[in-house]
């Protein structure tokens, strides 16, 4: 490869990696401050708010972005990846600024849930369009023999997105007071805009950038000749011959890595916030610190990829995720479980306080009791009781909080599993873009692979929080009861995988 | 290996419809024990998303068991036949 050529694949890899991880991380964002947004635009004691919350929780993600990927892939067919690309960005950006300037339920009443949720479904929208336009971009300026490696950048970035998401907040809630109390107090009530509105300055940066790059020139070169489609969601889903290797990009790869990928970051995050029960900065920086150690193996085996063959190292990352994810997860729980710990008595503190509730003579007692573990395990107990001084009143069962902070060294191990868990994920997303992009031609890759990504993520993946939660609800007896969701799926895509795909990497995707 | 590609095209075949009584089943449950609007939404969703994709199963159940992936396509041109 000369200089220039490998001068220009950097800037067209820096180009796309910016906007597309700028684009997860907006779409992180509204997902990470859900409960903080929840308060401040779908009040539960409005019935229509409420319901236009779970909208624009499920709807966003599992309806608006498979159909993002239809209407901006077919775009990115008919007139080209960059205009497309660039207009999912500005798409993006302007709606992530916007929900951070919409005032609040309480200042502009029903309008505000609307405005947002409007703006949510074009964020799931936007999202649809630019990651196929991406990796198509980046992988038609790839030299055949590496482009499993240069595609493997783009696929950092979503990881990275969430990483900077949850770090912005972070810093945002610990930063806005010199009291911790106070500054997550302000963050709750107008501290949250600011993650959003910082979006802007980077858009406007990768927006500048990806205007100064050049069209394809695969796709260049179809344009001139006048061989792009006329139709391409037509040549993608009827024609048969394109149907069924979408279906098989689908069933065989997507599917499998959309349930690991959102396992290994969303629902391990979840599991070690709402089942272990840690608390809200380490269950965040844990995901936090394992994602830092794990990203460079996106490249690591997006790279090999390009020795090996795209299939076996996806196969083998869903199979050790099958195999492993039980145990793993069991360990989380056995480091955050007070019943494996010796408690340290001398240490337990009680702490109670009683104040009266306004307009009446009921009491509220509130007690704080902070238990030490070996180990360095901190468990915080939080019961608010009601003492009822009227005849008449029944008492009512107390509210108990439990928040555990694990010790140095369980919180160092807890890494070290998280990132396992990220492992698998850059195992089988690494190679998938270089996988997709080799898959279907040039005159309707953006739409061909742009579907099977999304459902297999948004769909498949996105759903794995909600149904692995779903199931602990329905087989109480069994915390782990969640996984058998991601297990089924990835085991399924894995036997779909290992007999229908085929590990040949296509030396030419110029036809 | 091909006779086995082409016999579980069967398995997927089955799955489709298997997959779509099984959530018409858990969304009719969780719907009667707690029927308010939030869970009604989210098992729409859930159906009307989940549906057309059990019918995409079927139908790759159907290619696989016609043979059509006996052999993937080594060109474009192999696709646009």
């Amino acid at each position: 490869m000369q200089q220039n050529e490998t001068k220009t694949i950097w800037q067209v890899i820096a180009a796309s990696s910016v906007g597309t991880l700028i684009e997860w991380y907006d779409f992180y964002i509204f997902g990470s401050l859900a409960p903080v947004l929840a308060a401040q635009f779908f009040p539960k004691t409005n019935p229509t708010a409420a319901l236009l919350s779970t909208l624009a929780t499920f709807a966003a993600g599992f309806i608006v972005r498979p159909f993002g990927a239809l209407v901006f892939g077919r775009l990115g067919d008919l007139i080209g990846r960059k205009y497309t690309f660039l207009l999912t960005l500005i798409i993006m950006g302007g709606s992530t600024f916007a929900i951070g300037l919409v005032p609040g339920y309480e200042t502009i009443g029903f309008a505000a849930p609307v405005i947002v949720l409007l703006l949510r479904l074009l964020q799931g929208l936007a999202l649809g369009g630019e990651y196929g336009g991406a990796a198509t971009y980046v992988a038609e300026h790839s030299p055949s023999n590496r482009r499993g490696y240069y595609t493997s950048w783009i696929q950092t970035t979503a990881t990275l997105g969430l990483f900077v998401s949850l770090g912005v907040i972070l810093i945002t809630r610990h930063n806005l007071d010199a009291d911790l109390t106070k500054s997550i107090a302000k963050f709750n009530n107008w501290g949250w805009r600011i993650p959003f509105l910082v979006s802007i300055v980077l858009v406007i940066v990768s927006i500048y950038i990806r205007l100064r790059m050049k069209e394809s020139p695969l796709f260049a070169k179809l344009k001139t000749e006048g061989k792009t489609s006329v139709n391409p969601l037509k040549e993608s889903f009827v024609h048969k011959g394109n149907l069924k290797m979408v279906l098989l990009a689908l069933f065989g790869a997507t599917m499998g890595q959309g349930v690991v990928w959102y396992t290994g970051q969303f629902y391990a995050q979840s599991f070690i916030e709402n089942v272990c029960k840690v608390d809200f900065d380490q269950s965040r920086t844990i995901i936090i610190w394992a994602i830092l150690f794990a990203t460079p193996f996106f490249v690591v085996f997006g790279s090999w990829s390009d020795k090996v063959g795209r299939k076996w190292i996806m196969m083998a990352g869903m199979l050790l995720a099958i195999i492993t994810y039980r145990p793993l997860f069991n360990q989380l729980l056995s480091l955050t479980d007070t019943k494996n710990k010796i408690e340290l008595t001398d240490k337990k503190l009680i702490e109670k306080i009683s104040s009266n509730i306004e307009s009446t003579k009921d009491v509220s007692i509130k007690t704080i009791t902070k238990t030490v573990y070996e180990g360095g395990l901190l468990l915080t107990e939080i019961k608010t009781d009601t003492l009822f001084t009227e005849t008449g009143k029944n008492s009512i069962k107390p509210d108990i909080k439990i928040s555990k902070k694990v010790g140095t060294g369980d919180y160092w191990k807890m890494v070290a599993l998280v990132f396992i868990m990220i492992l698998y994920v850059t195992m089988v997303y690494g190679p998938i873009a270089a996988f997709l992009v080799e898959m279907f031609p040039t005159k309707i890759r953006y739409t061909s692979m742009s579907l099977p990504y999304h459902v297999g993520n948004g769909v498949f993946g996105g759903l794995t929080p909600f149904i692995a939660t779903l199931l602990t609800t329905i087989y109480t007896g069994d915390k782990l009861v969640g996984l058998w969701y991601p297990v089924l799926a990835a085991a399924v895509c894995l036997v779909i995988g290992v007999l229908y795909i085929s590990n040949k990497i296509d030396p030419d995707v110029n036809d | 290996m091909n006779n086995i590609k082409r016999y579980a095209g069967i398995i997927w075949i089955v799955l489709g419809p298997l997959a779509i009584y099984y959530l018409i089943k858990t969304a009719a449950a969780e719907i009667a024990k707690k029927p308010v609007i939030d869970t009604k939404i989210q098992w729409a969703v859930f159906i009307t998303v989940f549906i057309p994709i059990a019918f995409g199963m079927m139908l790759f159940g159907y290619f696989a068991f016609k043979g059509d992936y006996d052999h993937l396509p080594e060109s474009s041109a192999e696709i646009e036949d």
